[in-house]
C-alpha cells in the first residue's frame, strides 16, 4: 500500500451532504476492472458543470465534501473510484463508518474537520489554490496559511504513514489465533457450526 | 463497572488487545454473497492464501441474480460470472453454498437468521452494509469492505477499533397500521442519517421487548441508514424461542449451554452510553420518504418540506437537489401522488410477516391499472412458507407478480430495475439517487403502505384501507 505523508494541491469542493457510495460508484460499474473505475466515479453528479472535469480541479488530489460522506453500501469500489480520479485525501465533517474504514485499507486519508472549516477551505480553494494536508503533523493548511489541526486515531495514522498491510500483520498471529480458537471452542461449544445438518 | 450488552459480546471475542482501543476480534460467522464473495475468494487465491475456517462461512447468491420466475444463474447475464465465481469458489474452499432453488438460498440477512446461522452473542460479518440486520437476534453483526472480507477469509479475525455506544429506548406500543419499518424511518427522519456514525446502537426498552424478532431485524437493518454499522437488541426469551429448532441452531447440551450464556447478554442498570435517544411508539405515524436520503422521511399524510426553511446552505442544497430528482414541489401532499411501481422485498422487509402484512391489505382487491407491483420473498424458506398459506395465489389474483428470492429491485444489480423517471413505493432501505435504477424515484415505506399504494395507484395511507 502506498504510504501517505503530505499531499498538496487543488481541493475540489463537493459540499452536498450525504453523498452515498451508490453515487460515488454505481452498482453496474462494480464489475469493471479496478484501474478503470475512475471514469465512472460520481457518475450521477456528472454533467457539463461537474467540478472534477473543470480545468482547475481535474486530477485534484483533495476532495472537500459535506457531512456523512460515503454513507450507504460497503462497496470498497467507492474508494478505488475516487483514487481513479487522482484523489488521495477527502476532507469532510463526517463519514459513513464502512467507507471510513475502507479508506485506510487503501492508503486514502479521510480528514474530519468541523463543517465551518471545510466551508472556509472550499471558499479559499475555489480558484484552485493549493491546500496542504500533512499527516505527520495532523494539520491541514489553507491557501491563506490558516492551519486546521485534525484528530486521527494514532494506530490508523501509523498505518497510513507506513503503508502497513493489516492482513500481513494478522497472518503473523495465526498460531496465537489457533490457540485462542481452541480454548474458545471449549468455552462456547454452542458456537461451532454443523453444516452437515443441512442437505445442500 | 456496569457493562453494556455490546461490551460483553466484544470482550468475549478479543483474541488480542492491540492497544489504543483496538482489538483483534474472532469472527464467528461470515456470510458470502455473489457480488463480493466470489471476487474476494479469487483475491485470496491470488495472494496464495486459503480460507482459514470454511466451517464458519456460508454462501448464497442474492445480489446479482434475477428474481424472474424460472431464473437460473445466468438469467441476468452480467451477473452470471459473479454467480459462478461464488459457486465454484465456495465449492473449492469447502464453504456451504446454498444454490438457487434450494433450501437456504435467499438474501443473506434473511436466510442466516432463518437457518440458525445467526445466533445471539456471536460476531457475524458480511461484505454488505445491511449485515447489522442480524443484530436483531443479539449478534454483533456488521458490514465490511472487500479488504476486510479477504482478511476474515484468511484469518477468521478482524482488526477493529471499539466504537462509541448509543442507546435508543422505546416506550409504549405501535398504533394500528404502524410497523417496525415506519418506526425505523421515523427514527432516522428525527435523528438524521449521521446520528449513529461511529457508534454501535443498542435498541432497548419495553417497545423492543414487545416486538417480534422480524420487527427487530427490520429496525436493526435500517440502523446503517442512521449511520451505525452495528446495531442490536438484547437476546431475550423471544429471541431464544425464535432460534430454537432452526436447522443450524445448537442442540442438546450445546443448546442448554447456549441459553445459559445468552441469559447473561444484558446491559447493566447504570451502564453509561455516549449518546442516548428515546421514542414513544404510540406517537409514530405510518412513515414514508420524500427525498434521496432515508432521513428525508415524513408521516404519510404529511407534505413535502420546503428547503427555504433550512438555515444551512449545504442542507438546503441537498433538499433542493432531492426535490429536483424526485420531481416533487415543496408543500405538495404525499398521499395521492401517482406511482408506477411497487416493490415488496429486500433484507428490510421480505420475511413472511412482511408478506402477511401486505396480504392483509391486498386480499380481495386489485392493483391499480398502470402500476407494476412485485413481491420478492427474501428466501426459499419464506417463499415456501408463503405458499403453504396461499399467498402467491392471493397476490397474483390481485395483479402482483410473485418472484424468486433475492435482492432484486433494492440493489438493481440484477436486471430488476425501475425505469428512469418512474416513481416507486418500495419496502427496501435506500432511496439514494439511482438506487433502484438510473433516474428511478424511490419512496421507502412499510409493506402495508406499499400494498395500499399499489391498490390506489398513488401513495396511500394504509389506515384508510
Amino acid at each position: 500500500m502506498q504510504p501517505f505523508s503530505i499531499v498538496s494541491g487543488p481541493a475540489a469542493p463537493l459540499m452536498r451532504r450525504d453523498i452515498d457510495t451508490d453515487v460515488i460508484i454505481r452498482v453496474e460499474r462494480l464489475n469493471a476492472p479496478r484501474a478503470e473505475l475512475g471514469q465512472w466515479a460520481l457518475e450521477p453528479l456528472r454533467g457539463p458543470d461537474f467540478i472534477l472535469d473543470q480545468p482547475t480541479f481535474r486530477g485534484a488530489p483533495i476532495l472537500l465534501a459535506g457531512a456523512n460522506f460515503g454513507c450507504g453500501s460497503s462497496r470498497e469500489h467507492a474508494v478505488w473510484a475516487l483514487q481513479g480520479l487522482g484523489i488521495r485525501c477527502v476532507i469532510a465533517p463526517s463519514y459513513g463508518d464502512i467507507f471510513f474504514s475502507n479508506c485506510f485499507q487503501n492508503g486514502m486519508l479521510p480528514v474530519t474537520l468541523p463543517e465551518a472549516a471545510v466551508l472556509s477551505l472550499a471558499q479559499q480553494a475555489a480558484d484552485g489554490s493549493a491546500v496542504t494536508v500533512d499527516l505527520r503533523q495532523s494539520v491541514v493548511t489553507a491557501p491563506d496559511g490558516t492551519q486546521h489541526g485534525f484528530a486521527l486515531d494514532p494506530i490508523r495514522r501509523e498505518m497510513l504513514l507506513e503503508g502497513v498491510d493489516e492482513l500481513g500483520l494478522t497472518l503473523r498471529r495465526m498460531p496465537e489465533i489457533a490457540v485462542w480458537q481452541r480454548a474458545d471452542a471449549a468455552k462456547r461449544p454452542w458456537a461451532v457450526t454443523h453444516p452437515e445438518r443441512i442437505s445442500l | 463497572m456496569a457493562k453494556t450488552l455490546f461490551d460483553r459480546i466484544w470482550d468475549a471475542h478479543v483474541v488480542a488487545d492491540l492497544g489504543g482501543g483496538w482489538a483483534l476480534l474472532q469472527i464467528d460467522r461470515h456470510l458470502l454473497h455473489d457480488l463480493s464473495g466470489g471476487p474476494a475468494l479469487a483475491d485470496l487465491a491470488g495472494r496464495g492464501l486459503s480460507v482459514s475456517r470454511p466451517d464458519l462461512c456460508f454462501a448464497t447468491p442474492d445480489h446479482a441474480v434475477s428474481s424472474q420466475p424460472g431464473r437460473t444463474g445466468d438469467t441476468y447475464d452480467k451477473g452470471a460470472g459473479l454467480y459462478v465465481g461464488l459457486r465454484d469458489g465456495a465449492r473449492d474452499a469447502g464453504i456451504p453454498f446454498f444454490d438457487l432453488g434450494r433450501r437456504g438460498q435467499g438474501i443473506v440477512h434473511v436466510m442466516a437468521p432463518e437457518l440458525g446461522i445467526t445466533l445471539p452473542g456471536t460476531t457475524l460479518v458480511c461484505g454488505d452494509s445491511h449485515t447489522c440486520t442480524n443484530g436483531g437476534l443479539g449478534a454483533l453483526a456488521f458490514g465490511i469492505g472487500s479488504s476486510e472480507v479477504v482478511h476474515v477469509l484468511a484469518t477468521q479475525t478482524l482488526r477493529q477499533r471499539k466504537p462509541r455506544q448509543m442507546r435508543i429506548t422505546y416506550d409504549g406500543s405501535l398504533p394500528f397500521g404502524v410497523t417496525a419499518k415506519d418506526l425505523a424511518l421515523h427514527v432516522i427522519g428525527t435523528l438524521g442519517a449521521a446520528a449513529g456514525v461511529g457508534h454501535a446502537i443498542e435498541h432497548a426498552g419495553p417497545g423492543i421487548a414487545a416486538m417480534p424478532i422480524e420487527g427487530r431485524l427490520t429496525l436493526c437493518n435500517l440502523s446503517v441508514e442512521l449511520g451505525a454499522k452495528m446495531a442490536f437488541c438484547a437476546p431475550d426469551q423471544v429471541a431464544v424461542d425464535y432460534v430454537r429448532g432452526r436447522p443450524l441452531a445448537p442442540t442438546g447440551d450445546d443448546w442448554e449451554a447456549a441459553v445459559r450464556d445468552w441469559a447473561a447478554l444484558r446491559t447493566d442498570v447504570g451502564a453509561v452510553f455516549d449518546k442516548e435517544a428515546r421514542f414513544d411508539l404510540a406517537a409514530v405515524p405510518p412513515t414514508i420518504t420524500w427525498g434521496t436520503s432515508p432521513e428525508h422521511a415524513t408521516a404519510v399524510d404529511g407534505s413535502v418540506p420546503d428547503p427555504r426553511t433550512l438555515s444551512d446552505p449545504a442542507g438546503r442544497d441537498s433538499w433542493q437537489a432531492a426535490l429536483d430528482y424526485m420531481g416533487l414541489r415543496p408543500g405538495q401532499t404525499l398521499c395521492g401522488t401517482p406511482i408506477d411501481w411497487v416493490f415488496i422485498g429486500s433484507c428490510a422487509n421480505s420475511r413472511l410477516s412482511d408478506l402477511q402484512d401486505a396480504a392483509r391489505v391486498v386480499r380481495g382487491r386489485h392493483v391499480s391499472r398502470g402500476v407494476r407491483a412485485w413481491v420478492v420473498p427474501g428466501s426459499v424458506e419464506v417463499s415456501e412458507a408463503a405458499e403453504r398459506e396461499g399467498l402467491p395465489d392471493l397476490f397474483r389474483a390481485a395483479g402482483f407478480e410473485w418472484r424468486e428470492p433475492g435482492c432484486s429491485m433494492c440493489v438493481a444489480a440484477n436486471g430488476d430495475i425501475v425505469p428512469p423517471g418512474q416513481r416507486s413505493v418500495s419496502t427496501s432501505n435506500r432511496n439514494f439517487v439511482g438506487r433502484q435504477g438510473p433516474g428511478a424515484r424511490t419512496h421507502l415505506a412499510s409493506p402495508a403502505t406499499a400494498a395500499a399504494s399499489a391498490l390506489a395507484g398513488a401513495i396511500a395511507d394504509v389506515r384508510e384501507f
